[in-house]
């Protein structure tokens, strides 16, 4: 470069920091290695905090067997690819991929591996060696609704969301209609911040909320942020794939928190027993996938025994936020009365029910 | 709009507008003297840290701010020595220094994720503070007024004093200002040093005002926002004061778009997507140089040597 052109070292800074960490777990070369392609940081005490927490598990577990490596900060873009490809490279057998954003990046990288196998974390195409693997997190987000509908005063709800993917559509969704069943007039102002974990952002997108009214905000972005900016307001939220209570004791309802170490300590134990099939699983609330964290005390007795009665009938197969007749923002049934949506039909849904207020 | 919206609003404006304005001054100052140091993010990452590690030690958040400004300059150091010592490539260095901000910021912030740190309590008394009209003067963070006074301060120090004139007579032609006596390399380490200290308080600013906590890339991005707003602002402080504001407003502007609070009001507006908003600071920036550009006066607003090594001939 022999003149100075500030445009192009703007792009040249931005591809520099796609960089990503790599970290190595473990040193063995005689046991079977699994990779983890991590969205965040492992500090970011949510979405990916959980995600370490259950590969710590698998050490924990079979760490005599396996070990594990993990690539932290992968943008869910085409730079994921090289990521993916390398941790097959250096021989891992089992690859998880732990966001929605890498659902073409893996099956690229395994159609070229074929005796790897992937594991699709939110995803829904799978291969031979490509399995996907979900939580129910709408469920814990029923429970919230719930106890944001009959607690909230001006029944205006915040939910602060990253993009507009089934899991994000799912929780908002889920979140509105369990308002609304305490509080019929409920509504959620919905911002996507298209970005999973950007505090300042968070926090700014969160006192926006607040200024245009909400009481409540429900976070599905990754980072404590919005709960401190809610402590400082006196308002109430919740945590997000974690137990955030030490960041914000007040303001902190409950959280749903994901719990991943089972499935992924069962896949690794598959491996090392060869037992391993492509499979879709979409766990929740039954199979301790989405635990609730301990209620704050600011939560009332008889709020506590609704949200108590939903995590009941979620686990006894009785209570399904997904049961009709819902309508969508423009008032169209999109299901009738009685019915429950499928499986296939959450797993691909693109609209927001009625009472939820977003801009393109 | 009520009037407790518009003041609510501000406030969220100037917290989006205070970390990038500190940064920018000081990028401004290194920037003045001829050192364009691309590192700002890394600074600002080692700042936040550097904050949040000593006010967790010390319980005390102003001991963290010196930290905050000490991390910051230590961290620009060691780009000084490369490129004012062994005339390395700035360009190079600072982006490499960003990543390695990055990645310090990181190591260091292992054992503190997670951790709770004193915070700042208001200069004034809460009667003031905390009033929903009178908070519009009285109810931020020392550091917002910290870096609303290094505005004049800077402009007064480029523009009035003897300190300031050299500073600029090193940016703008290191050979002339070195023949006189002025020892270039001496200068350049002290305005590399004071955008260090600003923009690792600006990263403080994220780890110990706005989410007092530590996340590892918590600042997400901000110091590339800084760099660009110096270049908006044509290298002058009061533009830069404008140009901060503006930016803080375009990102304040995206969320309440997102937030559907056009209403269906302006169903113009509200056709405009959201990501149109995020990429605006930048696009101006673009537009910024452009106009500068199309004057045809550059060299004029840029400083003549900026990027450029110094090699004395003798």
């Amino acid at each position: 470069m022999t003149t100075l052109n500030r445009r192009s070292l703007m792009k040249a800074a931005g591809a520099a920091a796609t960089l990503s960490l790599v970290g190595t777990a473990a040193r063995a070369d005689d046991k079977i290695k699994i990779g983890f392609i991590f969205l965040g940081p492992i500090g970011d005490y949510g979405w990916t905090w959980a995600h370490n927490k259950g590969r710590e598990a698998v050490d924990a577990a079979l760490g005599d067997k396996v070990e594990t490596i993990y690539v932290e900060n992968v943008m869910e873009d085409a730079s994921a690819i090289p990521l993916i490809r390398d941790l097959a490279q250096q021989g891992c057998k089992l690859i998880f991929t732990c966001s929605y954003g890498y659902m073409d990046q893996t099956l690229a990288v395994a159609a070229e591996f074929p005796d790897v196998k992937f594991e699709h974390c939110t995803g829904f195409k799978r291969t031979d060696n490509v399995a996907t693997y979900n939580s129910k997190f709408h469920e814990g987000r029923a429970v919230l609704g719930t106890i944001a509908g009959k607690m909230s005063k001006s029944g205006t709800l915040g939910y602060l969301g990253s993009y507009k993917v089934p899991e994000v559509v799912l929780g908002v969704n889920a979140f509105a209609l369990a308002a609304q069943k305490q509080n019929p007039a409920a509504t959620v102002k919905l911002v996507l911040i298209d970005s999973w974990f950007d505090p300042p952002k968070e926090a700014a997108a969160t006192e926006t909320l607040i200024n245009l009214g909400c009481d409540i905000v429900t976070t599905h972005t990754d980072s404590p942020g919005p709960l401190q900016i809610l402590e400082q307001k006196g308002l109430y939220g919740f945590g997000q794939g974690a137990d955030m209570s030490a960041f914000a004791p007040t303001a902190h309802l409950t959280a749903i928190e994901d719990i991943w170490g089972p499935y992924y300590v069962a896949r690794a134990q598959a491996i090392v027993d060869g037992t391993w099939t492509s499979t879709d699983t979409w766990d929740g609330m039954k199979e301790g996938t989405v635990v609730i964290a301990p209620y704050n005390a600011a939560v009332p007795a008889d709020v506590v025994a609704l949200a108590d009665g939903v995590q009941a009938g979620y686990k006894d197969g009785s209570y399904d936020i997904f049961t009709g007749p819902i309508f969508d923002q423009d008032g169209v049934e999109k299901v009738k009365a009685g019915e429950i949506m499928t499986l296939e039909q959450l797993a691909s849904i693109d609209w927001f029910v009625k009472g939820v207020e977003s801009a393109s | 709009m009520s009037p407790e919206f518009v003041i609510a609003s501000i406030v969220t404006i100037i917290g989006l507008t205070t970390p990038i304005l500190l940064a920018g001054l000081g990028e401004l100052i290194t920037e003045k003297s001829g050192v364009l140091n691309l590192g700002v993010e890394g600074m600002m990452l080692m700042g936040a840290i550097s904050g949040f590690v000593i006010t967790a030690l010390t319980f005390n958040p102003w001991l963290g701010v010196i930290g905050a400004a000490a991390g910051g300059a230590l961290s620009s150091m060691l780009f000084a020595v490369l490129v004012l010592q062994l005339n390395s490539n700035q360009v190079a260095t600072g982006l490499a220094l960003s990543i390695f901000g990055t990645g310090l910021s990181s190591l260091i912030g292992v054992s503190f994720t997670g951790r709770i740190v004193p915070q700042f309590g208001s200069i004034f008394p809460d009667a003031l503070a905390k009033d929903p009209i009178l908070k519009l003067f009285f109810g931020y963070s020392p550091l917002v007024y910290f870096a609303l006074a290094m505005v004049p301060l800077t402009a007064w120090f480029l523009k009035s004093t003897r300190a300031g004139l050299i500073l600029r007579a090193v940016g703008e032609n290191d050979h002339s200002a070195h023949s006189i006596g002025y020892s270039v390399t001496g200068v350049r380490y002290a305005a590399i040093a004071f955008g260090g200290a600003m923009a690792g308080i600006g990263g403080a600013y994220f780890s110990m005002v706005i989410t007092p906590m530590w996340a590892e890339k918590m600042t997400a991005g901000r110091g590339w926002i800084a760099l660009a707003l110096v270049v908006f602002a044509g290298w002058r402080t009061g533009r830069l004061l404008a140009g901060a504001y503006f930016f803080g407003f375009l990102m304040w502007l995206e969320l309440f778009a997102k937030a559907n609070g056009f209403g269906n009001s302006l169903p113009f507006v509200q056709a405009i997507p959201s990501q149109f908003w995020a990429a605006m600071p930048y696009v101006m920036t673009v537009v910024a140089l452009t106009l500068i550009s199309s004057r045809g006066n550059v060299g004029a607003s840029a400083p003549a040597c900026l990027g450029k090594p110094f090699l004395p001939s003798t």
